[in-house]
């Protein structure tokens, strides 16, 4: 191995010491204290309301993918305040180190918390949420009962969990990497970066992104074999078919990302020349296999938000979605084009006039489907009876935030604008106006239009306004500063500034974090009310909005098996369709439904992954080994088992059912 | 499906009275597929790298130093046995004749493992020579890419000694068929890929 030397290898610990841990920084020691305490609350609350036994078999090992849903959702928003606090931390950096001040970050630490804010938010907040809505809402509204491969759902998500750990691991043994959520070489590779940062990055992601793959691959088959029957695929709702093309990307992006970074630890670990400066490496390499897959992904994020957007629309304006058809060809060329813009993240790299005009003419001509999307949205709401329920809020703000958003995209497609622009703040204020311009707004709309679906009740409004209105203005204020900063010539990624004239920017955009730190306040207490307030926003009937798609069309929280009866669908509004020709719900005839068992082996698997993760970024080569070992051993073992399934009995299913047939008469008595 | 209305009164049809079966495995072939298909695009960066810095020697052994054609024949013939074997394999699972689907798959490990030993054997006479993964970025893209490959197929051989033992034991029952049938995919890939290889790589290699 050809590691930095300077450090001794311990044959037990690798390179992990006691000054590993970050005790000389009273910042970080301050957080553990902080986390600390309150895992040991949560752990301490747990254990004392006996709830380890629930949790496990109702919840770690289960394949439902309503719960395994459920699960993603919850990872992604305790990861999106770990991310936020990043985020604050730097705009509070950015808006104290002038005249002189050097703020209160170090540079080795205010490095680090810029490249865990991105990783973090777009690894394990942004795509867990995401892949959380379409693991709950895509089954639903195709009529399935479960996904295609329910165990390799529950792996997914424990690998997902897995990537996380090993981040928030980083917080407090050692450190992480202060590359830039990228890791570009030659700065990634092990002469500029020897410590565990990079390290703790590359296994982080590579856990994760197995997960990611597979849930690809799941969700796919899923849509592809198991929609019910009369469902053609232009019947599908949007959103199954924003998550189609999704999966899609992902399945044919997450590979290119896990090749690019195996190639890094190779570089890194073995003394390879990918990325090296010297004996022939490529830098340059590195930048473009990496945005090959970085510049899908922004897609795979937003897509899905387009489908939340599509159903809101139609739903809260009560009118079928203009343009069905021009929705999912616009969806498709979405997909195939954005394999071809990536090189648009690096015009200044040099690769000449011809090629830097072809991508910017792809990149340009993205925004025609898109565009043609937002008409699509407008023309429903055109003549419609618009409810301004919070998740139609978030969708016309997303409209008018996005489109912003967009047209800083095109500016930055012109090559000589971008060769003045690149790595400006104008780059981190637009990617931040159409991310969370589109993919947060679309979230929080459908986490509150879902919402009601996966508990059985809804989210309370008010706090639910008062969080839109927090987040819309938040934005802003914290984000119009960057352009401006970015206009006027600031670079990113900067820690100390000079010029004093800049200074009321940053504290302008510290206001607006501010205000996003109330929303984010807001929705958590939001979910709190609306838990104390259950009984007042109770669904009884399964479809509290009058809404269309088939998710709609069983009881809010679906039974385990989603549906007593396989559904027939007419229309690609089927529940609707259903609504307005006379659906009787059948009340006898009840069969026994097979359905997949729990298991425990995802869970084993990921903390196998985890562990052999943690030893190869500390050089503990004997626990690498050893996990890795346990986790083919696992695997293997688990092929062994060929009874995998179970019968939810008839008398069960019919039980279930009369509850519901109750619920729904009183509804109607009183 | 082909009930979209009741035949006597014309009412439209909601939902299925008898329960519709999804056979156990129904969509693991294409599952399986797709998932050939992503890891076909971690080969695919694999060879972009190699294209990219195949010719990047740092004035160290190039292809034409380094590569034995003959070997390297060889090694290619014990692949593509391989695959042949394993095909006669799936016939015999099609018959139905369990010890014929197991000596079939032995003679196609032993094909795999041959091909294994001749590819560490190239692999540590390149070393010794001196023209390691870290000579030259060449030499990296070259030993990552084979490298890779031959991985591939050491899971492969793992899978198909466990898969020997699943068959030996519950014989050949549907779930054993559908591994089976993956386990071909997985193998007649790698034959793929090893094409792939053995043009770019060493046929074009050594023109360069």
């Amino acid at each position: 191995m050809v590691a930095p030397t300077n450090v001794p290898v311990s044959p037990i610990f690798g390179r992990l010491t006691l000054e590993s841990l970050p005790f000389h920084e009273p910042i970080l020691v301050a957080t553990f204290a902080v986390v600390a305490t309150g895992g040991i609350v949560v752990l301490g609350l747990l254990t004392y309301f006996r709830l380890w036994g629930y949790l496990w078999k109702e919840w770690f090992t289960s394949v439902d993918h309503k719960k395994i849903g459920i699960m993603y959702m919850v990872l992604g928003i305790i990861m999106l305040l770990r991310g936020f606090a990043d985020a604050v931390m730097m705009r509070l950096q950015q808006a104290m180190a002038f005249n002189g001040s050097d703020g209160y970050l170090p540079a080795h630490h205010y490095d680090q918390v810029f490249t865990a804010h991105g990783v973090i938010m777009i690894f394990f907040v942004a795509m867990p949420l995401v892949t959380g809505l379409m693991n709950y809402v895509v089954p639903l509204q195709i009529g399935a009962r479960d996904v295609s491969f329910p165990f390799l759902n529950n792996f997914s998500f424990w690998m997902t969990v897995g990537g996380a750990v090993l981040i928030m691991m980083s917080l407090f043994i050692g450190e992480f990497a202060k590359t830039g959520w990228l890791a570009y070489p030659p700065l990634s590779g092990i002469s500029y970066s020897p410590d565990v940062g990079v390290d703790y990055y590359i296994w982080g992601l590579q856990v994760a992104g197995v997960g990611t793959t597979l849930s690809g691959v799941n969700l796919i088959c899923t849509i592809v074999k198991m929609r019910a029957p009369g469902m053609t695929m232009m019947k599908m709702p949007v959103f199954t078919w924003t998550s189609l093309c999704t999966n899609v990307l992902i399945v044919a992006t997450f590979p290119v990302l896990t090749a690019v970074l195996a190639l890094l630890s190779l570089d890194r670990y073995v003394g390879t020349n990918f990325f090296t400066s010297d004996l022939g490496g490529s830098p340059m390499l590195y930048v473009n296999l990496i945005w090959i897959w970085g510049h899908p992904e922004v897609y795979i994020l937003v897509l899905p938000a387009f489908g939340i957007f599509s159903e809101v629309t139609s739903t809260f304006t009560g009118k079928r979605l203009f343009g069905y058809t021009s929705m999912v060809y616009a969806t498709v060329v979405i997909t195939i084009l954005s394999y071809l813009v990536w090189l648009h993240h690096f015009f200044t790299m040099g690769s000449g006039a011809s090629v830097n005009s072809f991508f910017g003419i792809t990149t340009m001509i993205i925004s025609i489907p898109t565009g043609a999307k937002m008409f699509n949205w407008l023309f429903t709401m055109y003549r419609g009876r618009i409810r301004f329920e919070v998740p139609m809020m978030y969708t016309v703000a997303f409209m008018l935030t996005f489109a912003v958003g967009g047209m800083t995209g095109v500016l930055l497609a012109v090559p000589p604008a971008d060769f003045v622009l690149h790595n400006s703040l104008f780059l981190v204020a637009h990617f931040h106006n159409v991310i969370i311009g589109g993919v947060v707004f679309g979230l929080f709309a459908g986490i509150y239009f879902w919402f009601p679906k996966a508990f059985g009740f809804r989210l309370d409004p008010f706090w639910g306004k008062m969080s839109f209105w927090f987040w819309l203005v938040g934005y802003w204020f914290a984000f119009t500063p960057l352009y401006v900063l970015g206009l006027m010539g600031v670079t990113r990624r900067l820690r100390v500034f000079d010029d004093p004239s800049l200074q009321i920017w940053f504290q302008i955009a510290a206001f607006g974090a501010f205000l996003v730190a109330l929303g984010i306040l807001s929705f958590i207490i939001q979910i709190g009310v609306s838990i104390l307030k259950r009984d007042q926003l109770r669904d009884t009937t399964g479809d509290p909005w009058d809404a269309r798609t088939l998710e709609w069309a069983t009881s809010s929280p679906p039974p385990d098996y989603n549906f007593a009866f396989t559904p027939v669908i007419h229309d690609s509004d089927a529940w609707w369709d259903m609504k307005k020709r006379g659906y009787k719900r059948p009340l006898t005839g009840y069969k026994p439904i097979h359905m997949p068992k729990n298991t425990g082996t995802g869970v084993l698997l990921a903390a196998c992954s985890v562990a052999m993760g943690f030893g190869l970024i500390w050089y503990m080569w004997w626990l690498a080994a050893l996990s890795f070992i346990a986790l083919v051993a696992i695997a293997i073992g688990h092929t062994f088992n060929y009874n995998r399934d179970f019968d939810i009995p008839a008398d069960v299913v019919t039980r279930t059912e009369e509850e519901r047939t109750r619920l729904l008469a009183s509804q109607v008595n009183a | 499906m082909s009930t979209a209305v009741t035949p006597q009164s014309g009412e439209p049809v909601f939902y299925e009275v008898d329960e519709h079966p999804h056979p156990e495995g129904h969509s693991t072939s294409l599952g399986f597929w797709i998932y050939l298909m992503s890891d076909c695009l971690i080969f695919a960066m694999l060879f972009a790298a190699f294209g990219v810095l195949g010719g990047n020697y740092a004035a160290g052994p190039g292809p034409k130093d380094l590569f034995d054609l003959n070997l390297v024949a060889i090694n290619t013939a014990m692949l593509l046995f391989s695959s042949i074997t394993y095909g006669f394999a799936m016939l015999e699972m099609v018959k139905g004749n369990t010890s014929k689907v197991l000596l079939w798959l032995a003679i196609t490990g032993l094909f795999g493992l041959a091909f294994l030993g001749i590819e560490l054997y190239e692999f540590h006479h390149m070393i010794h020579e001196g023209a390691g993964p870290q000579r030259s970025a060449f030499l990296s893209s070259f030993f990552t890419l084979v490298g890779t490959h031959g991985l591939h197929v050491t899971f492969g051989l793992i899978w198909l000694v466990t898969l020997m033992v699943q068959v030996s034991r519950k014989g050949l029952i549907l779930a054993n068929q559908r591994r089976l049938m993956c386990l071909s995919m997985f193998w007649h890939f790698l034959d793929v890929i090893w094409i792939g290889v053995f043009t770019f790589v060493y046929l074009m290699g050594v023109l360069r």
